[in-house]
């Protein structure tokens, strides 16, 4: 029997980038806040400072920031005729757990997504017809456009001091930034990191093809920076140990040393750590959640009654916590009915490998984890996807993330894969090579979908979450585009060798590819389609709100934090200032 | 003046921390002769034992990562029906499916070369080692590729990774490569350096306790 708490207003279940700022915007109101998290409390000092916070093994190979498989995970399956097995060892995506969440071990690659990306269905009718559009697959509109949340996407980028350059101010396009992006009413808060010689390498070849490079928006300091919040950010040591790592400097912008510490100063507010919540309890007719049931660090469970419930707990979770509470309509494929656990979609990849020779030196170990050049030339809508045979596109980048040795030795093709040949080759390619890449939009399919699983359980008894991925011909052909392109600008930049790769064919859970899960309880307009209004609100039970990248119709060609960061904010705003004032469901069904 | 070292003193940043703590002296054995094959000594740089890849190796499959830490043991395990992309799905810890592969090895290489792994020629290892890569042989109890892949990572973590952990020893590995270590502060020289060669003596985490 669970232990019966005292209620609170909100509890908040997650607390990463988007349950930090929830907590801090709601800390205002007075209202008694209690956030969950599962993980530890964390700190930059002592936690992620030097030398022990650069310690490969640990955090990039051991993934020791991340979940722990042996308490939680998921099946993974490629087609629903197969039998999904867990994913026993993290690979594809690395899920964040303890206080700041993801956001302390992320790159800090920060996007708006484009106009297109937010009516991705609409805008692609209008132009091309719906004969375009596979049988298969679910295209959507957010029920939000970019105009709305702009205002939004401006919070979150001063608050994580982001460093670019703006293409489009006030519908002024501006070479150097992003000339593809939509019209933004502010620059960037800092100027962008300082370029590495890859970048300017990519610049120099991408103008001379005629496209739009742009320094890519970085959550990495440029300079010493006080965000609007009044939390002062350091600069960037470029020390190169970004991604999977926390930062020594406070330099990348983390929840746990920005959104966070300012909503703990709130008296009403409460955090609760190694707590985690196994569900979100229901009133019996299943229309108004009632709190949440969670473990105390000593494994009691406790009831928190609450009347507004926020599930920030990242895409993934976010998807299993309303699944397992049977909050909304699962998705049955079959029927294509239901909605939580539908259009679950991914990133997808492709790219080339550029080998010089000693006269390019490009010290890849000076970096961060947003350092790198961009284009959008073949993203969104800024070309003709059409033409090019499929919907959507990619960003292509190359850039210097760090040049950790056990991740990153490039060979190339044709070296064996060990012996004194490797090594000779290792030896000759580490300081000489630059990496490009694209990261692609991968549509929503009714085949690719989250449910729970028959057979496995997790360590606390619930089913696990069952994963059913795969990329499909529309994606394919769009990563073989990026992987071409890629290489055309790997031999403008003058490549004496070049390797081009795809990623697996089918999807595999094994290799890195990247933590931007999307989708599952997805916004819109239409409950028959979507599991939350555009507000965030879950439609069918209007006191519990979903934060996240699972609110994603589709996945973009970009990285997903920005709009997930602008999104919490959008939700935090209609929580203050409709929701509050009159409880209930905010768009009528 | 500079008092004389004894002869037996080790270099600065070498570690004494050797000998098997995992390991019999048979699997001693074998580990280090496959260290020795995937990264053997030459002009190019330190060879894998040189480096102390073996010890590396020894101290992972002893501790938490050999008994599975990170690795969900949830059963039912189901390697008859699993597919590559859903990854490993074997009933064992990594340090017993090395030791499994071991004595599978040791019974292969018997079987087609008539003589323990560690005693062929460095020309018949690295042809047992480039046919169980490719797919080519069949141990006894574990899949053979299972066991080369994992052994592969691990040569690779302790060949390039931090001394700390055993391998890499004297950051020879680093000083190969031209990787200046941990702790970079690059602020003020990413623009000066710009195509051109930094050297520094790398930093482990180590030179820092
Ligand atoms: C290695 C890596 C690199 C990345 N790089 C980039 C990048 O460059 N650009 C970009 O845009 N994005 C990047 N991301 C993605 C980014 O980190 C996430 O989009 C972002 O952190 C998501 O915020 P969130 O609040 O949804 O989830 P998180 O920040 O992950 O927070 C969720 C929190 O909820 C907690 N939680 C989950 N379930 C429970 C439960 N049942 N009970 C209690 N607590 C729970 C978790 O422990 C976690 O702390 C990267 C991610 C990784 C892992
Ligand atoms: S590269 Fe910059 S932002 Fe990243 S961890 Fe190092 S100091 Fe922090």
């Amino acid at each position: 029997m669970a232990t019966k708490l005292p209620p609170v207003d909100i509890a908040i279940i997650g607390f990463g980038w988007t349950g930090g700022i929830l907590a801090k915007e709601l800390a205002s109101t007075g209202l008694k806040i209690v956030a969950f998290e599962r993980g530890k409390p964390r700190t930059t000092d002592p936690d992620f400072l030097e030398p022990g916070k650069d310690d490969e093994i640990r955090f990039a190979n051991r993934t020791d920031l991340m979940i722990d498989t042996t308490q939680e995970t998921l099946t993974f399956r490629n087609t629903g005729d197969q039998t999904a097995l867990p994913m026993r060892r993290l690979g594809s995506f690395l899920p964040g757990t303890g206080v700041g969440g993801a956001g302390v071990h992320w790159n800090g690659v920060t996007w708006r997504f484009m106009e297109w990306d937010h009516e991705a269905y609409s805008r692609t009718v209008s132009k091309y017809g719906k004969g375009i559009i596979p049988a298969d697959m679910q295209l959507q509109d957010w029920g939000i456009s970019y105009a709305e949340l702009e205002p939004y996407y401006d919070m979150f980028e001063k608050t994580a001091a982001i460093s670019g350059k703006a293409g489009n101010l006030n519908g002024t396009k501006i070479d150097g930034g992003n000339v593809f992006e939509g019209a933004r009413k502010s620059e960037y808060p800092n100027p962008p990191l300082v370029w590495s010689q890859a970048m300017t390498m990519f610049d120099k070849a991408t103008r001379s093809l005629g496209y739009h490079p742009f320094p890519s928006p970085a959550a990495n300091a440029s300079r010493a920076y006080t965000n609007p919040d009044g939390v002062k950010f350091n600069q960037c040591h470029y020390c190169g140990f970004c991604e999977r790592f926390g930062c020594e400097a406070d330099a990348k912008a983390s929840p746990h040393f920005t959104v966070i510490p300012i909503a703990m100063k709130n008296p009403n507010f409460e955090l609760r750590t190694r707590s985690q919540v196994l569900k979100i309890n229901m009133d019996s007719d299943g229309k108004k959640a009632t709190g949440v049931t969670y473990l105390d660090p000593l494994g009691n469970e406790m009831e928190q009654p609450a009347d507004i419930v926020i599930v920030s707990a990242f895409a993934l979770n976010n998807v299993h916590l309303l699944l397992y509470s049977k909050i909304g309509k699962a998705y049955d494929p079959k029927t294509g009915e239901g909605v939580v656990g539908r259009n679950y979609a991914y990133q997808g990849g492709g790219g080339a490998t550029a080998f010089f020779g000693e006269d390019v030196i490009t010290n890849p170990f000076m970096g961060a984890g947003a350092l790198s050049m961009c284009m959008d030339d073949f993203n969104g809508d800024s070309y003709d996807f059409a033409k090019a045979g499929y919907i959507g596109g990619g960003g292509i980048s190359a850039g210097s993330s760090g040049g950790r040795p056990i991740g990153y030795h490039p060979t190339p093709p044709g070296t064996p894969k060990w012996g004194s040949d490797w090594k000779k080759a290792v030896v000759a390619a580490y300081n000489h090579t630059v990496g490009v890449g694209s990261q692609g939009s991968v549509m929503s399919y009714r085949q690719n979908y989250l449910d729970l699983d028959p057979t496995y359980t997790d360590s606390f008894g619930r089913p696990m979450m069952r994963m059913t991925f795969d990329f499909q011909d529309n994606e394919w052909k769009q990563m073989a585009a990026a992987r071409d392109i890629s290489a055309a600008i790997a031999k403008e930049m003058g490549a004496k060798v070049i390797a081009t790769s795809l990623p697996a064919k089918p999807y595999s859970v094994v290799p890195y590819q990247s933590t931007h899960n999307t989708g599952g309880t997805v916004m819109g307009a239409d409950p028959k389609t979507s599991v939350v209004n555009k507000y965030l609100q879950v439609w069918d039970v209007p006191n519990v709100f979903v934060t996240g990248a699972s609110v994603f119709p589709q996945n973009a060609g970009k990285n997903p934090t920005g709009p997930v960061g602008a999104l919490a904010y959008w939700m935090a705003d209609a929580l203050k200032n409709k929701y509050l004032k009159s409880p209930g469901a905010l768009i009528p069904t | 003046m500079k008092m004389p070292m004894p002869a037996n003193a080790p270099a600065a940043g070498v570690n004494t921390n050797t000998g098997f703590l995992f390991f019999n002296p048979d699997e001693g054995a074998v580990i280090t002769a496959i260290v020795d094959t995937l990264i053997p000594a030459d002009a190019t740089g330190p060879g894998g034992v040189e480096a102390g890849v073996h010890i590396y190796i020894d101290r992972q499959l002893g501790g938490a990562y050999g008994s599975a830490a990170r690795l969900n043991m949830q059963g039912p395990f189901r390697p008859d029906i699993a597919t590559p992309s859903q990854g490993y799905q074997l009933p064992l810890t990594p340090a017993e499916l090395i030791r499994a592969g071991l004595v599978d090895l040791a019974a292969y290489s018997q079987k087609t070369k008539g003589n323990t792994f560690d005693n062929l020629q460095p020309a018949d290892r690295n042809a047992i080692l480039t046919d169980i890569d490719g797919g080519k042989v069949t141990f006894a109890t574990v899949p053979s590729k299972v066991v080369f892949d994992h052994l592969y990572n691990l040569v690779q973590e302790g060949y390039f990774g931090d001394p700390i952990y055993g391998g890499n020893q004297g950051k020879s590995v680093w000083k190969m490569i031209g990787f200046p270590g941990v702790a970079g502060m690059y602020t003020q020289l990413i623009e000066q350096y710009r195509n051109k060669p930094y050297t520094a003596d790398p930093q482990s985490i180590q030179d820092f306790a």
